[in-house]
């Protein structure tokens, strides 16, 4: 379809954060190679990866930096997010302390990342809540769990409270399962769309108006359609993995 | 098993007396030489240090000759003297018997077998065997012709090592390696139990637990435990508080316990500034060899933490629980404790593996490597399934095995970096070349970022041994993408030149096999340590030493062997033991260590033969073995 097509491609550096052991490697083993590893041993350092998504007007090719979560690797941080246009900020949803940590995270990247970063805030292990079980494997449309909040077994933050901190702060809110898959590719694509044109230094050609969404209140908005669920069939034809 | 060895002398000397029976005088019993007692010897890889260092193998060096090499070296040799054919002083490399070094006699190298009529038999028998081993050896030499006798050999001499092991299932606990296959399993989480099978308790965990052959244990000097192979630590606190007691009553003492034993039990304790270590083997390694793996333990930590970061942790708070620091390390440390478990050539040789390639090729590889060099860069490495292919480095340091022992357990053991598909970058401590400071590490899997190639790694059953990667070290953490630069430029630099190919098919042919190198040899495995290079070679494990516990059981024969070789006490040249499972030969000179394992009715002849012939071919293949010198810059 859009591949043949040349388009403005440009690429974006992306950066996940969060405590150890929350997903963020399966988020991008997810995203990158649509695969799942059970008991993934833990990341040392920093990995670097490499994928790109296409958008109806343009291809974004995401240059990945998945970090170590462990606490001796936080000094290496502002490395990676250094010249970061966009934030991979991963929790558990079934464990508190990483949403605080979370958090301290997106606290630290509004102060010393890049003023224009876009920020996605993503609650990872939706499988592991019973609100999810049931339809996430089938179809990522209905099990959106917007509002569905705390019932399932091992969920313990809940969606509005993590969703209503989202809003504070401007970020991009997901729900995701790595293991499922659900809502991963979403995440990627509406940070996409989020990072504002004029951050986008290697864009080349005029066709790339279009698609460009701003950062901030905008945002939100088109983070809530994709919550929604109509522009998910879209989004995952969009991006090319 | 001591049984069963009395058993199998029993029935030698049986034999033998038919045989003395036909017409050689019977040899008149000969007084026992002071040896340690049967029960010493026989445990003396448990029984620890002072055992240890005194030859626990059965030498028998009649005839031994010194021989000059082309390459001017002299190496002591064993010749066709006595057959050894039924003399199985049982157990292999741990009867303790020792004779001396018989160089001195004037013995003709080859053919001293033909004894003259003026000398007695009896003046050349190895007088330290009990008389039944010693009968039968007169007796195989005087009757060797006999028909019946050569049927027999004929037949015997092909049995490959540890066919009786192999065979003999219900008498696998002798060999002590019953359960092996299990070693490496879980024990089951008490939460999985509970909702799973219910049926698991804290009882069943600790038989599992109790059950594994070999633990390493790390806790603080104040007794937090850090980490534990084998168990959670909910379910060891305990024994780790023990273990803690007894460490500090002597450290208290100023006397520092350096090992025990607790039944068929070897502990050996590490005490590294606030941190010990402590190995429980049942495993038959000596005290030297315990030491030497909780000493890589040891430098995994610090290759985490570096030394002042260790010290200072430890420094403000002793009681620090380090396993937060340690966080995620857990599965470095796991997956190294496995490989020695496993049995690691190269940690016993304390040498390197390189990746067979004509010297031609390397030396392609190594300009391409250096040409395209980054300013950035300290030492640059590639490395094919475990095994290192080039080098690079500056003139004034060089890389030393235990660090590159950790970066290869990071790549190639556990899967931390290679599970992830991209490119690496990670901060780590080479405690050996700098404890005090990180460097940094990009690590790039040739095969695995074009995500084509992912599916078909995936299905196939051993992808490590296919694995190349290329490591580049800077001490600049900011040096990512000038790495990564340089990488691409190689990459491609390699695959235009076709040696990236060579590499492959190199790594796929896999180690040399015994019928290449020494064809009609009855050898069944061998090492070959290159000690100038501190490199070594060894035959391809297929297809006798595939599976795990035949695998461990030719790696417990070699480390007994360096443990006899390389005891304080021992001042062993040549060594060849017979034992009822395998014969087996170590050969130290100034220029190689070699040791090979055959099986055990093959003569000390043919065996030597063999070695011989190996030796010859790692002389010849020197240069495609080994690396020598590499690029520096």
């Amino acid at each position: 379809m859009a591949d043949s097509v040349p388009k403005p491609s440009s690429s974006v550096k992306l950066v996940l954060l969060g405590e150890a052991a929350v997903g963020k490697s399966s988020l991008v083993l997810r995203f990158v190679n649509n695969d799942f590893q059970e008991n993934k041993e833990p990341t040392i350092g920093a990995a670097f990866l490499t994928q790109k998504c296409n958008l109806p007007t343009r291809t974004i090719k995401f240059e990945i930096w998945d970090t170590a979560g462990q606490e001796r690797f936080a000094s290496l941080a502002p490395m990676y997010y250094r010249n970061a246009q966009a934030a991979l900020v991963v929790y558990d949803l079934t464990k508190p302390t990483s949403l605080i940590k979370a958090k301290h995270w997106v606290a630290e990247l509004q102060r010393q990342a890049s003023p224009g970063i876009v920020i996605a805030l993503v609650g990872n292990k939706l499988d592991l809540t019973s609100d999810s079980t049931g339809t996430a494997e089938d179809d990522g449309e209905s099990s959106a769990a917007a509002d569905s909040g705390d019932s399932g077994d091992a969920r313990k933050v809940s969606t509005e409270e993590a969703k209503t901190y989202a809003e504070e702060e401007s970020l991009l809110f997901f729900e995701t399962s790595a293991k499922t898959g659900h809502n991963v590719r979403e995440v990627f694509t509406a940070i996409a769309n989020a990072i504002p044109e004029t951050s986008l230094k290697s864009a080349r050609g005029p066709g790339a108006g279009a698609g460009g969404v701003g950062a901030g209140r905008n945002n939100e908005e088109q983070q809530r359609v994709n919550l929604g669920g109509p522009r998910d069939p879209n989004a995952k034809e969009g991006c090319a993995c | 098993m001591d049984e069963r060895r009395e058993a199998g002398t029993g029935s030698n000397v049986s034999i033998n007396s038919n045989k003395t029976n036909d017409g050689a005088t019977p040899p008149p019993p000969l007084p026992r030489r002071p040896k340690p007692t049967s029960e010493a010897s026989s445990g003396a890889l448990q029984v620890g240090a002072p055992a240890q260092s005194k030859p626990t193998t059965a030498v028998s060096s009649i005839d031994i000759a010194t021989l000059s090499f082309p390459d001017g070296s002299r190496g002591t040799f064993p010749t066709t003297a006595m057959r050894a054919i039924s003399t199985p002083v049982p157990g292999g490399a741990r009867s303790g018997y020792a004779t001396p070094n018989r160089e001195g006699l004037g013995l003709s190298p080859m053919g001293s077998n033909e004894l003259s009529d003026s000398v007695s038999v009896m003046s050349f028998a190895p007088t330290m065997r009990p008389p039944g081993d010693l009968a039968s050896l007169v007796a195989g030499e005087l009757n060797k012709k006999s028909r019946a006798w050569n049927l027999l050999r004929s037949q015997s001499a092909n049995v490959p090592p540890f066919e009786s092991a192999r065979t003999e299932t219900l008498n696998n606990n002798d060999t002590g390696l019953a359960g092996f296959e299990r070693e490496f399993d879980d024990i089951p989480d008490l939460t999985v139990s509970q909702s799973g099978e219910g049926s698991i308790t804290d009882e069943d965990r600790l038989a599992l637990w109790k059950a594994k052959m070999k633990h390493y244990m790390i806790l603080s000097s104040a007794g937090k435990p850090i980490w534990s192979r084998h168990g959670d630590l909910s379910l060891i606190n305990s024994y780790m508080g023990v273990v803690q007691t007894i460490i500090s009553f002597y450290e208290g003492a100023k006397d520092p316990l350096l090992g025990f034993t607790a039944g068929n039990a070897r502990f050996v304790i590490l005490t590294e500034g606030p941190l010990y270590f402590v190995a429980i083997s049942r495993l038959e390694e000596s005290d030297a060899q315990l030491r030497s793996q909780l000493d890589a333990l040891y430098m995994q930590i610090l290759s985490t933490l570096t030394l002042p970061a260790l010290r200072n942790i430890f420094a403000h708070r002793p009681s620090t629980d380090l396993r937060k620091p340690l966080e995620g390390t857990e599965s470095l440390l796991s997956s190294l404790a496995d490989s020695f478990t496993k049995g690691l050539p190269s940690a016993l040789l304390g040498a390197l593996e390189c990746l067979k390639l004509r010297k031609s090729q390397r030396h392609t590889i190594n300009n391409a490597f250096l040409k395209l060099r980054s300013d950035k860069l300290l030492y640059g490495l590639i490395v094919a399934g475990g095994k290192l292919v080039s080098v690079i480095r500056p003139r004034k340091h060089s890389l030393h095995p235990s660090d590159l022992q950790l970066i290869f357990n990071m790549l190639f053991e556990s899967g931390g970096i290679k599970s992830g598909g991209g490119e690496n970058w990670v901060p780590l401590c080479l405690p050996a070349f700098n404890n005090r400071g990180y460097l940094y590490m990009y690590v790039s899997f040739f095969d695995g970022r074009t995500d084509s190639t992912e599916p078909p790694q995936q299905e196939s059953p051993s992808p490590p041994e296919d694995e190349i990667a290329i490591i580049l070290i800077s001490p600049d953490k900011e040096s990512f993408y000038e790495l990564k630069e340089m990488r691409d430029k190689v990459e491609t630099c390699l695959t235009k030149n076709g040696t990236l190919d060579i590499i492959r098919n190199a790594t796929r042919a896999g180690r040399p096999k015994i019928s290449d190198i020494a064809p009609g040899a009855q050898i069944s495995h061998f090492l070959y340590k290159s000690r100038a290079n501190v490199q070594f070679s060894m035959s391809a494990l297929e297809p006798s030493f595939t599976d795990l516990t035949a695998r461990r059981r030719l790696m417990s024969l070699y480390h007994q062997l360096h443990a006899s070789m390389h005891g304080r006490h021992s001042h062993l040249k040549v060594l060849h033991a017979v034992g009822r499972e395998a014969a087996s030969l170590a050969w130290i000179t100034p220029i190689f260590e070699l040791y090979c394992v055959a099986g055990p009715n093959i003569s000390r002849g043919v065996m030597a033969q063999g070695a011989n012939k190996i030796i010859q071919w790692a002389k010849r293949e020197e240069e495609r073995l080994f690396i020598i010198g590499g690029g520096v810059f």
